[in-house]
């Protein structure tokens, strides 16, 4: 079948979208950007193909399924794939932190085994339904649990734990780097079988479900026009035209997921934009922050990276606030320095944080401003998005400022920027 | 892929060579002014007068143009260092820091030479307010004399004959006699006479080379080719011979790109398809300014009209021209005019007159941030715009010589945004399902 895939290449993750020829949406992948554009854009890629496969799957059981609960039937495969990806590339580190080790260093080897065997044990209870994980992506997860369950191993088996995490931060990037493997149809098949045997509650019939995968697998996804955006998006080995500015992606991508959007607010990893659109989603004006990154989602990442805490463990904090900090400065420089002041006046961590967001919503808010202001309806895409403490103040900000305004926010708003792509992708075929 | 074609060597048609050598003879005359004896005044690009300084066989430095040649020639990173080591706080006008950091360092010409002290400081306080404080900084480091004609904002839009005749004593009282009483020559105003005829010629054929760009394509980038296009007429060469036959050279290479439907002439050499014409409000960049260029030429976008080409006099819009029939009123008559003296309301109106009459896409407004008689008020004029035109209008945010404020991933990527904005309005866009 002709599919249309837009990867969205930002600062900090790159997302990938892949539709049908009836603007359907498929699948969507996302992963973290790292060094190496080329390869994110493989592997969002890989994920959104996943995606559309269990799209498709999805749509062939129908009733197959004798009345179970479809929708946690797909999570459960969901979560086995991530498993199985997880777990092979957890053996691709451990095989390269073996070519790594310091030749020589006594214990090491055994340590590496001990560390990465103990990780591949409880790596299924991370993936379970309803289980937390502080991050979709490998190197976060990998990079965690090698530093704690390395710490112990060191412990114990007298192994230098620096010795460990040298050989683990000179094999990640090389992992990380490395595009996944293919062999889709094995990994659907070997994780379909464990998903039937683990949850009989679901009361598949094996052989209509087989049938589904089968048929699934069998259709051809062709990728018949694919468009890039985003900061990395020349460095894509695509000709000039298949590549969009992220501004028309993301107006045209809100525009797509509210067909009534008049402004979008994106606030990404390193920059804000302000997007009026028209009934029709064609941009009409726009203003982005300036040189200075001041107020965007890398500055959360660096207050995050200050209190040692994970992105997305800072809006929760923050709801939990009871008064809300001053802050002024948004400066992504000193975001550290403002934390710690105030932390060494006596406030606490939750109330800073609570001023922190409501800063950085200030700031995109005189974005908004220059932009033409707030005009209903109002969508708000990008990684802060999902970040409720920074919606909270969104929404109180709007309401002093703008009065009753429709807010959208969907929970897939960091793919605004790829859908849109998709969309231009797939009306490059009418042209 | 690049629209531009692949480059070609840049053959250097007879105009430019003629500049650059208008050039390089100005910067030897005026390092030479300490053996030849000639007097040296510096004065502001925005109301200079030059007809009147050559009256007196005064020798024209402008501080403006040696930032800006500084800035071109990748020094001035160093020298606003160096002026923010003196005290200078970041905000300040950049012009301003690499001027005073050049003169730090021995003010050097560009022949490597050094650049004379000034005799006078000639202030013409026009349009600009920043000029004020920069030559009083310039007087506490030379100590020479100032003459100061100040001239009056044209905040209701039109000179009115009151401000023209304030001008006009002021240079009859202020500066003739500062002028006299520096260089020793006494004041004749048939020599002015005849060097306002020579401006006159001069800014005729100037005028129908910014015009050119009407055609379609435009063989002339009215921004980036336009700031050496101004160069003789706003600087130290209006009412001389040399800025005529610059002029008519321009003019005979311009009609015969025109005759064979080329459009502009890039730094890597003959620009592509003619895709997008827009008018520019703002200054360039000096900085990085090939790559500037660059970013508009390789995606077909060519400049048909900019205000910047207007800091030095107003020519084209309402038809002004020296005049030697009224000398001193038509000094004057050029300083209320200058672009960043017309008031907000005058701005947006040329701007939509441009727009129409070159047929141009949209608005792109670069803003400066060091130079507030630019950028201020620039929002508002984008609005005005796109509710009057209908066209689409974007925002972009540079320096003028300070390096640290070019961003080009920022920059290009709002470029970017901007062209494929424009070809979707062009196209009609449309929703999800109709085609883009």
């Amino acid at each position: 079948m002709k599919c249309y895939i837009g990867i969205d290449l930002g600062s900090t993750t790159t997302k990938a979208v892949l539709m049908d020829e009836d603007y359907e949406v498929l699948g969507q992948g996302i992963t973290n950007s790292r060094s190496n554009y080329a390869t994110a854009a493989a592997v969002a890629k890989q994920e959104a193909r996943i995606g559309a496969r269990l799209t498709l799957f999805s749509r062939g059981l129908g009733s197959a399924a004798g009345g179970g609960d479809m929708a946690g039937i797909m999570e459960e495969i969901e979560l086995s794939i991530r498993l199985e990806q997880f777990l092979e590339q957890l053996e691709d580190l451990h095989e390269t932190c073996k070519s790594h080790a310091e030749p020589g260093a006594t214990g090491l080897l055994e340590a590496l085994d001990e560390v990465f065997g103990r990780i591949e044990a409880e790596a299924p209870g991370l993936f379970q339904r309803g289980a937390k994980r502080k991050s979709d992506f490998f190197r976060d997860i990998a990079g965690s649990r090698v530093m704690q369950i390395g710490e112990d191993v060191a412990k114990q088996t007298g192994v230098s734990f620096d010795q460990l995490l040298n050989t683990y931060d000179k094999s990640i990037i090389d992992v990380e780097n490395r595009p996944p493997e293919g062999g889709l149809a094995e990994k659907f098949q070997h994780c379909l079988g464990r998903v039937i045997e683990r949850a009989p509650e679901f009361d598949l019939s094996e052989e209509k479900v087989q049938a589904a995968m089968r048929d699934a697998l069998d259709v051809e996804i062709e990728e018949t026009y694919v468009v890039g955006t985003g900061y990395g998006r020349v460095t894509l080995p695509f000709p000039k035209e298949h590549i969009r500015s992220e501004i028309l992606c993301h107006g045209l991508g809100a525009h797509v997921m509210y067909a009534n959007t008049r402004t979008v607010l994106d606030i990404g990893g390193q920059d804000t934009k302000a997007i009026q659109v028209d009934a029709e989603g064609i941009v009409e004006n726009f203003q982005m922050n300036d040189r200075c990154a001041a107020g965007c989602g890398r500055y959360l990442g660096y207050i995050a990276d200050e209190m040692n805490m994970g992105l997305h463990e800072l809006g929760p904090m923050a709801m939990k606030a009871t008064k809300t900090v001053r802050i002024n400065s948004t400066c992504t420089v000193f975001a550290g320095a403002e934390f710690r002041d105030r932390l060494a006046l006596g406030e606490k961590r939750e109330d800073i944080l609570a001023g922190l967001h409501r800063a950085i919503i200030l700031r995109a808010m005189s974005i908004v401003s220059r932009s033409g202001g707030i005009n209903d309806e109002f969508t708000f895409t990008g990684g802060v998005a999902n970040n409720e403490a920074a919606v909270r103040e969104l929404k109180k900000v709007i309401q002093e400022n703008y009065g009753d305004m429709t807010i959208n926010i969907d929970p897939a708003s960091i793919y605004t920027g790829a859908l849109g792509a998709a969309t231009f992708a797939r009306r490059a075929l009418d042209n | 892929m690049s629209a531009a074609k692949q480059p070609t060597e840049v053959v250097k048609e007879p105009s430019m060579l003629k500049q650059k050598a208008m050039i390089a003879d100005n910067y030897d005359k005026l390092t030479g002014a300490g053996e030849s004896g000639r007097k040296v005044a510096a004065t502001y690009v925005p109301g200079n007068l030059n007809e009147l300084l050559m009256c007196f066989d005064m020798l024209n430095n402008l501080p403006e143009i040696n930032a800006i040649q500084n800035g071109m020639r990748k020094q001035s990173g160093k020298m606003i260092a160096d002026a923010e080591k003196m005290g200078l706080s970041e905000d300040v006008c950049t012009y301003v820091k690499a001027d005073l950091g050049h003169m730090a360092k021995g003010a050097i010409a560009p022949n490597g030479k050094p650049m004379p002290v000034p005799d006078l400081l000639l202030l013409s306080y026009t349009g600009c307010f920043t000029f004020m404080k920069w030559f009083e900084l310039l007087r506490d480091q030379y100590g020479c004399r100032t003459a100061m004609l100040h001239v009056p904002y044209e905040g209701d839009g039109e000179t009115t004959d009151n401000m023209r005749q304030y001008v006009v004593k002021q240079i009859k009282e202020e500066v003739i006699p500062a002028l006299e009483e520096v260089s020793g020559v006494k004041f004749d105003i048939d020599r002015l006479r005849e060097n306002l005829k020579n401006s006159a010629a001069a800014e005729e054929n100037f005028v129908w080379v910014l015009q050119s760009a009407k055609n379609r394509p435009s063989p002339i980038d009215a921004y980036f080719g336009g700031v050496f296009y101004i160069g003789p007429i706003f600087t130290a060469f209006r009412g001389t011979v040399d800025a005529i036959e610059y002029y008519k050279l321009l003019r005979h290479e311009i009609e015969q790109r025109i005759a064979a439907g080329k459009g502009p002439v890039t730094p890597e050499g003959e620009m592509g398809e003619e895709k997008y014409r827009l008018v520019v409000e703002g200054p360039p960049n000096w900085t990085s300014f090939r790559d500037f260029w660059k970013m508009f030429y390789d995606d077909g976008a060519v400049v048909v009209a900019s205000t910047y080409t207007k800091v030095g006099g107003v020519y084209d819009y309402d038809g002004f021209r020296h005049d030697p029939a009224r000398p001193l009123e038509s000094l004057a008559d050029y300083c209320l005019g200058c672009y960043t003296n017309r008031n907000l309301p005058e701005r947006v109106k040329m701007i939509e007159t441009y727009l129409e009459e070159y047929q141009a896409d949209g608005l792109l407004i670069n803003s400066i941030k060091s130079c507030n008689s630019f950028s201020a008020g620039q929002l508002m004029i984008m609005r005005e715009i796109e509710n009057r035109t209908g066209k689409p209008a974007a925002f972009i945010e540079t320096d003028l010589v300070d390096p640290r404020y070019f961003s080009p991933a920022n920059v290009k990527n709002r470029l970017e945004s901007y062209f494929q904005m424009v070809d979707q309005k062009r196209h009609g866009g449309g929703s999800a399902h109709r085609a883009a």
